[in-house]
């Protein structure tokens, strides 16, 4: 019995590290939709939300001003990058929109740095960090902090999702993502759509970044979680929001229950590479992901 | 006051091309003065081979010649009594002028309705003018009220054009550029196509700019057409007249006059006698 609810346990801790990981997908999904580019950008956008956040917070700000500030300056970030650079490559080939979000990224390490410094910072939004015991005797540990971040970042997909789906700037962002020309022979200003999705993407940066920071301080490391939402975003489809909600689920669990009950037998560390495997065989077996849109081919 | 401004729109044309010249990546002059006029209602068709300027003159009145490079050097284009290359597309397709693309262009993942809903795109939340206005497309193009619900990418090329055209008029144009809507489809479905434009040209007295390879259907729709060659305007007139022209005949409609004759004497006479204007 109290091994049932240590898998219980191991089931949930992992579900709530993956709505994390979908959290930070999310934003990569945002763009892919609208510009059919991978962000490469995404991860440090997640840092640099962060560090605003934070930064503001040091500054003696209250919380809520900081957030509003750090979401102007995700916005006022959005309208610089089609500014300065996609309003130049409308119509190009996505692997050259792609080496721009490279550049992106680089320019907004350093820009971060140079603002903010490069030191660790710590971060408390003054989530819950207690525990509940559940079951018979208080044997299962859940995180109030976990779950806290699991409805917020449940809440956040729920609203995108809808509004991708039924609103008209939602269905304008899926035509931009289908066809960059049609969608701007119907009249469709793209530069608009992509301030938009941008901007949408900042602020789901920023939740990102608020949510990892208060677990892991806000770091340079925030950056590179966004390897972890790679394979979260093979497995759940690049072009699907709820798609990167179960890929973030299926990912945690997945490596929580692997390291726990395989690891003894081949030697631990599978948290490690488990998700990367998993990707791997989704990108031979099914290239679009679990729910991402079919690959159309007329014949 | 009505009587004045309605005299005077019967007079001014609703697009007046005045002699652009446009140029591709800063070297390649691809119109080399092009002049047309289209009058308000009419159905007016450029014809001509591949590679004769046709999409490039379409794209520069709908302004969507940046996206590929192309930009026009010299000349005006005014639509509606206001210059175009001073608007973005979407401002043109607000005032009014709206192209259909070459090869359709659906949005492949999004519904057919949902392909419909974009091309209302700029009117904003006007709700039951958009939903009166997918009524009317779905009466012209029945077929499209059948597939609603799936996604435009599997759906055959004829029901791709009707949606294309379909999201054209949810704009509600006055104007619509159609770009070879013939291209890739069974003559009988061409046909049917293009009875379906001239009905929406007449009752919903949409003026209709079309770009044709077949030259055939297209004078038999069109009231007036313009024939281009390498960038130029090499012949105008009346669609019956051109329909009856020896040259045209022989380039365009394929009807040599005294029988059957080797495809080397045609090439040969095509030789000889060049259109220059």
């Amino acid at each position: 019995m109290l091994e049932f609810w240590f898998f219980i346990e191991v089931v949930l801790n992992g579900m709530f590290a993956g709505t994390m990981y979908a959290l930070i997908a999310l934003g990569f999904v945002l763009i892919f939709k609208a510009s059919g580019v991978f962000n490469f950008a995404q991860g440090f956008m997640v840092l640099f939300a962060a560090l605003c956040f934070v930064g503001f917070l040091e500054m003696g700000l209250p919380m809520i001003v900081a957030f509003v500030l750090a979401g102007a300056i995700m916005v006022a970030w959005a309208f610089a990058v089609e500014r300065f650079v996609l309003r130049y490559l409308v119509n190009q080939e996505p692997i050259i929109l792609f080496m721009a979000t490279i550049g992106i990224a680089f320019f907004l390490e350093g820009f971060g740095e140079l603002l903010w410094g490069a030191d660790v910072h710590p971060l408390d939004i003054g989530i819950p960090d207690g525990a509940w015991f559940v079951g018979p005797d208080g044997v299962m540990m859940v995180q109030q902090f976990d779950v806290s971040a699991a409805i917020i970042a449940g809440g956040l997909v729920a609203v995108l999702a809808l509004f991708f789906t039924y609103t008209r700037i939602g269905r304008a962002l899926r035509a931009v993502a289908d066809d960059h020309q049609a969608a701007l022979s119907v009249g469709i200003p793209l530069n608009q759509i992509w301030i938009i999705v941008w901007a949408v993407a900042g602020l789901v940066a920023l939740v990102a970044g608020i949510i990892w920071g208060s677990r892991l301080g806000v770091q340079f490391s925030l950056s590179i979680l966004a390897l972890k939402a790679l394979p979260v975003l093979i497995l759940g489809g690049f072009t699907s929001v709820p798609g990167a909600i179960v890929g973030g689920l299926i990912i945690g669990v997945g490596e929580k229950v692997a390291e726990i009950y395989l690891g003894p037998y081949i030697g631990g560390g599978i948290e490690e590479w488990f998700a990367y495997v998993v990707a791997m065989l989704f990108l031979l077996y099914r290239p679009q992901g679990l729910f991402g849109d079919k690959i159309i081919e007329r014949v | 006051m009505s009587v004045v401004t309605e005299a005077s729109d019967a007079a001014q044309p609703l697009l007046k091309v005045n002699n652009i010249e446009v140029i591709y990546d800063h070297v390649i002059l691809v119109l080399r003065g092009i002049s047309l006029e289209v009058p308000k209602g009419g159905i007016v068709a450029i014809l001509g081979a591949n590679g004769a300027g046709k999409t490039t003159t379409l794209k520069a009145i709908s302004n969507l010649l940046g996206t590929e490079r192309g930009e026009v050097t010299k000349g005006s284009i005014e639509f509606d009594g206001v210059a175009v290359q001073a608007s973005s597309p979407n401002d043109l397709v607000k005032r009014g002028c709206i192209q259909v693309m070459e090869g359709r262009h659906c949005f492949e993942h999004l519904t057919v309705e949902e392909n419909l809903l974009t091309g209302a795109f700029t009117r904003g939340g006007d709700r039951q003018g958009i939903q009166r206005d997918l009524e009317m497309v779905y009466n012209y193009f029945p077929r499209l009220r059948e597939r609603r619900t799936s996604q435009a990418g599997y759906t055959s090329g004829g029901e791709q054009q009707m949606v294309a055209i379909g999201r054209a008029l949810m704009s509600r144009p006055k104007m619509i550029l159609l770009d070879e809507p013939s291209m890739g489809l069974a003559p009988q479905l061409v046909e049917q196509i293009f009875e379906i434009v001239k009905q929406i040209n007449e009752q919903e007295g949409v003026t209709i700019l079309l770009a044709e390879q077949n030259t055939n259907i297209a004078l038999r729709y069109a009231k007036f057409g313009y024939i281009l060659e390498s960038g130029r305007v090499v012949m105008e007139g009346e669609a019956e007249q051109l329909r009856n022209n020896e040259d045209v005949k022989e380039f365009y409609l394929g009807l040599g006059g005294e029988g059957r004759r080797s495809f080397r004497d045609v090439k040969h006479y095509r030789r000889r006698k060049r259109w220059l204007g």
